[in-house]
């Protein structure tokens, strides 16, 4: 797919500024361009501005620069009623004083559709989220769970073609949560919806979405379907924000043919792929993932770059083996491995050499 | 549509994650039983019992302040209302008497109530309880208070016809001395004689020390009943009233009068039997009585005052005999009880039910504006930014920290005819410098000052309702299609309705009691029934009737608390999150 195409893209944010007192900017230049159909997940820690953005795209917060665009039309100038955007609530945001049928009939009543459609509508929105024998309940008397998905319900039922939510798993337990995660995503690919949802936990945002725009200080750091954020992650923040990372800090001593050549601060040289560093002398981050990290010499091509590392300790979770090493002066350099048959279990206090392939130690920004 | 998404109940079932617990309602039947054996409720009130009365033991102390201070005073208020024992306390002969006369009967009652009145309004006027009992009187019948007073001044001379013949027969019925010596004990005017030396020597206190009890002669009750009953109460009087003995002064006009009439009854060999002390004034005075020059008492109070050949006062004191009346509840709504059976007040003394009719409506009406008035600001405070909303707030509470006459004060200075907001119409050219507006003095007056100064306690309420409602509801309404209207008067307003009941019991409660607002600009029209309270109370001192509009005025309150809860529902009234 063609992403990046603003011309055909369902929603588009265009060099998008906010800022709420004119001195800090909460969202800075943010350009995203998403086709109809697709499900995104705005991820960052808190504070980054996705809500700011969510509210920008719904209309309760206009944008102080830019233009934000639906289905090629700006819509700066309309009334959030008239967008015609569904919306999750991160609180659910039910009305406490309507039933639950009540609840999904509102926009139905608002949008002037007569009685006979209105209840066939609701009945099958409640339906779609396992609902059905729940309408003549009030909010209060339904579970947490049962409340998110009568507010799916109701950001469904007036068949809105974009739905936004704002972090709509936040207060649930986990089990739910993934019960719940794995619902949205079918319903949004059932019924072809756009969805942009906002999260914080990068596992819901990997494992829920099409394409993931990872936010921080206010700026898009990088948009990027799951596989790649984890795996290709451009910047450091992306890198140490998605799953679990290693980082090792040097000095980029030469590049040629793809392949840089770091000296770690202890002085060791090691082989990565240049990520975003371009010339000699650079500061920079190495980054690497514990599952790519080896130290079966075995395993390891015979010229490739060792290091002397210290087991520190060593952790038995079942399905993998999880092992703290000191690195280069690096404490907290983990290591996971498979719980395989032929795997060596290492212990406290011994010395090992670990390795990788070079292209999955990326060297980063500093 | 409730129904539609209901019949398909059964099928769907239950969502997955429904952990509301619908799990153990189909366990056993039967009581549960504790681990000792006894049924589980049991056991459980057992435990909760100590905690109880632990806690009430902390709340004792204002429970019983309460109880003292504020819940004692209403029930002596509800009791006063009804109560009347002053008719039957003051004048308990005549009452008797009277039992068997009726008003309808046209004529006036016969001579032994007149004789009974006598007796009854001589100890009265001694007592000075005679002028009580005409005002409470004066409440049912006018006139009758005046009637009262001058019989009062004069029912102490009715006597002196006889007692002026008593004495043309013997010098010593006039005198102390003698009349002691016939009706009292030997023993008595002995212990009065040492009584009176301790008191005037100083070595003893009358306050302290009252004078002995008075005892009768022996023999003489036989002999005149009637003057040893009236020559005991002077004794009491003068033993408990004056704080000497009953051989220090000459007795009432009273006794000589019951003198007299015992004299007539008696026998002349009863008189001839008697020995003791003024044994023959006694008989001279005895065969001289039939010649007396005499008067009937029903005469005499005639003389005194001829209201009292007014049938209908005489029916008033036999209505209000009973010890306790309805009298006051029927004045309260303009009825009252005349000789045969209740009766409506005459068209012109209609008060009560006016002014109860606009003090409920006067009420609702302030009640409405503070609501229309009260939900903006509320909602602004509610909704605007911490620092501003503080800033409102003290606005809001200003009023509360300035005085009531002064805020009341201010809107004369502000409403009257020669006031700001006339001087500026005129300066606009909107009203003639000659036909001012009449704003004050007036129910306008009334609502204008009364709904400002109640102002806060329906925002106060609205605004802590409305703190609770999240700014997301209206968000979530608006992204569903509703326009701002809508969503507000759809979403937002439903969850306020608890904030302006509870305001509107609030502000409706206060202004149905209020009094000094009304009483400084309500001028004649736009007054209170609680100003006739306080009026009944401070000035015209007719209590009772003043409870009897208290209560009603409670009863009335708690009619519509009762409407309230039933239509709008308790506890659907919030005065905080
Ligand atoms: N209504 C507002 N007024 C002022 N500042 C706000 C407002 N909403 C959010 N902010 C600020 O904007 C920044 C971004 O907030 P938000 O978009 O809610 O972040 P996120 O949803 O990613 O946690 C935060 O620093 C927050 O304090
Ligand atoms: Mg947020």
């Amino acid at each position: 797919m063609a992403y990046d195409q603003s011309t055909d893209a369902f929603v588009a944010f265009e060099r998008v500024q906010k800022s709420y007192d004119g001195e800090t900017l909460v969202v800075k230049d943010l350009n995203l361009a998403m086709p109809k159909g697709e499900f995104l997940t705005m991820l960052g820690p808190s504070g980054s501005g996705k809500t700011t953005c969510l509210m920008m795209l719904a209309g309760f917060e206009t944008a102080t620069h830019g233009e934000i665009l639906l289905d090629g039309k700006p819509i700066n100038n309309i009334p959030p009623h008239k967008r015609g955007i569904g919306m999750v609530f991160q609180n659910y945001a039910l009305f406490p004083h309507m039933t639950v049928a009540e609840n999904l009939s509102f926009p139905l009543e608002v949008r002037k559709i007569g009685k006979s459609d209105r209840e066939a509508k609701i009945k099958r929105a409640l339906d779609m989220v396992q609902m059905g024998a729940f309408g003549g309940r009030r909010p209060a008397q339904l579970s947490g769970g049962q409340q998110q998905r009568i507010a799916l319900a109701r950001a469904l039922v007036f068949e809105p073609e974009l739905v936004l939510m704002d972090e709509p798993l936040g207060a649930l337990d986990k089990q739910l949560r993934e019960t719940l995660q794995f619902e949205i995503t079918r319903l949004a690919h059932e019924l072809g919806i756009t969805v942009v949802y906002v999260t914080h936990d990068q596992t819901e945002a990997l494992t829920m979405s099409d394409r993931v725009a990872v936010f921080d200080d206010g700026r898009i750091q990088q948009l990027a379907p799951p596989d790649e954020l984890y795996e290709s992650p451009q910047n450091s923040f992306v890198a140490q924000f998605i799953g679990e990372n290693n980082t090792l800090e040097g000095v980029v001593k030469n590049i040629t043919d793809g392949l840089a050549h770091v000296q770690l601060d202890s002085g060791d040289i090691i082989d990565c792929k240049p990520v975003n560093v371009s010339k000699p002398g650079e500061r920079t981050k190495v980054s690497i993932r514990p599952e790519r990290v080896e130290y079966n010499k075995d395993r390891l091509s015979p010229d490739a770059h060792t290091l002397k590392a210290e087991v520190l300790e060593f952790i038995y979770m079942g399905d993998i083996f999880r092992t703290r090493l000191r690195v280069a002066g690096n404490d907290d350099f983990v290591v996971k491995t498979r719980n395989a048959p032929d795997q060596v279990r290492l212990k406290p206090g011994q010395q090992i050499e670990i390795g990788w392939l070079p292209e999955d130690c990326r060297a980063l920004d500093a | 549509m409730a129904d539609a998404t209901q019949t398909n109940a059964g099928a769907s079932g239950r969502a997955p994650d429904d952990a509301s617990g619908q799990a153990q309602d189909s366990g056993a039947t039967g009581p549960v039983l504790a681990a000792d054996g006894t049924p589980l409720k049991a056991s459980l009130n057992r435990a909760l019992r100590a905690q109880k009365l632990r806690a009430l033991a902390l709340i004792a102390p204002l429970l019983i302040f309460v109880l003292v201070t504020f819940i004692a005073p209403i029930v002596d208020m509800l009791f006063r209302s009804v109560e009347n024992q002053i008719v039957s306390e003051t004048l308990p002969r005549t009452v008797a008497e009277l039992s068997d006369w009726e008003a309808t009967s046209n004529t006036l009652p016969d001579d032994a109530t007149f004789d009974a009145l006598y007796y009854d309004l001589f100890l009265a006027s001694e007592y000075k309880n005679h002028t009580r009992l005409g005002s409470r009187l004066n409440y049912e019948q006018t006139g009758m208070s005046s009637m009262f007073r001058r019989v009062g001044r004069d029912v102490g001379d009715f006597g002196d016809l006889y007692l002026d013949q008593f004495e043309d027969l013997d010098e010593r019925w006039d005198e102390a001395e003698p009349w002691a010596a016939l009706m009292a004990h030997p023993g008595y005017l002995e212990d009065a004689a040492e009584w009176r030396e301790s008191r005037d020597a100083d070595r003893i206190d009358p306050r302290d020390t009252p004078a002995p009890r008075f005892r009768l002669a022996p023999g003489i009750e036989d002999l005149l009943p009637k003057t040893a009953q009236a020559y005991t109460h002077y004794a009491a009087f003068m033993r408990t009233e004056e704080e000497e003995t009953a051989d220090e002064d000459e007795p009432w006009t009273l006794v000589s009068t019951m003198l007299y009439e015992d004299l007539m009854a008696a026998s002349a060999a009863d008189i001839a039997a008697y020995d003791g002390p003024m044994a023959d004034a006694l008989q001279t005075a005895h065969a001289a009585a039939p010649d007396f020059e005499t008067m009937t008492r029903k005469a005499q109070f005639l003389e005194a005052d001829d209201e009292w050949g007014n049938l209908d006062n005489w029916a008033t004191i036999k209505v209000y005999s009973p010890s306790y009346t309805s009298g006051y509840f029927l004045t309260a709504v303009d009825m009252k009880l005349g000789a045969d059976g209740i009766v409506s007040q005459p068209e012109d003394q209609q008060i009560y039910g006016l002014l109860f009719k606009r003090t409920l409506f006067m009420s609702m009406v302030i009640t409405i504006s503070c609501i229309l008035l009260g939900y903006p600001v509320a909602w602004l405070l509610a909704n605007l930014p911490m620092r501003s909303a503080n800033l409102l707030m003290i606005l809001v509470l200003l009023p509360f920290w300035t005085s009531l006459l002064v805020r009341t004060s201010a809107w004369k200075v502000m409403l009257q005819q020669q006031g700001v907001i006339n001087d500026v119409l005129v300066w606009l050219g909107v009203v003639a410098d000659e036909s001012r507006l009449i704003m004050i003095n007036n129910q306008f007056g009334t609502i204008v000052a009364m709904t400002h100064i109640l102002l806060p306690f329906m925002i106060l309420p609205l605004y802590s309702v409305m703190q609770t409602i999240q700014p997301s509801y209206l968000r979530a309404a608006k992204s569903l299609g509703a326009t701002p209207f809508t969503a507000f008067w759809r979403v937002y307003f439903p969850q306020s309705v608890p904030g302006i009941g509870a305001g509107s019991i609030l502000v409706f409660i206060l202004a149905i009691g209020y009094y000094i607002t009304p009483e400084i600009v309500g001028g004649t029209s736009g007054t209170f029934i609680s100003n006739r309270i306080a009026y009944h109370i401070s000035s015209s001192l007719n209590w009772g009737l003043a409870a009897a509009l208290g209560t009603i005025l409670l009863g009335a309150v708690l009619i519509l608390y009762w409407a309230y809860d039933r239509i709008v529902g308790i506890d659907n009234v919030k005065l905080g999150g």
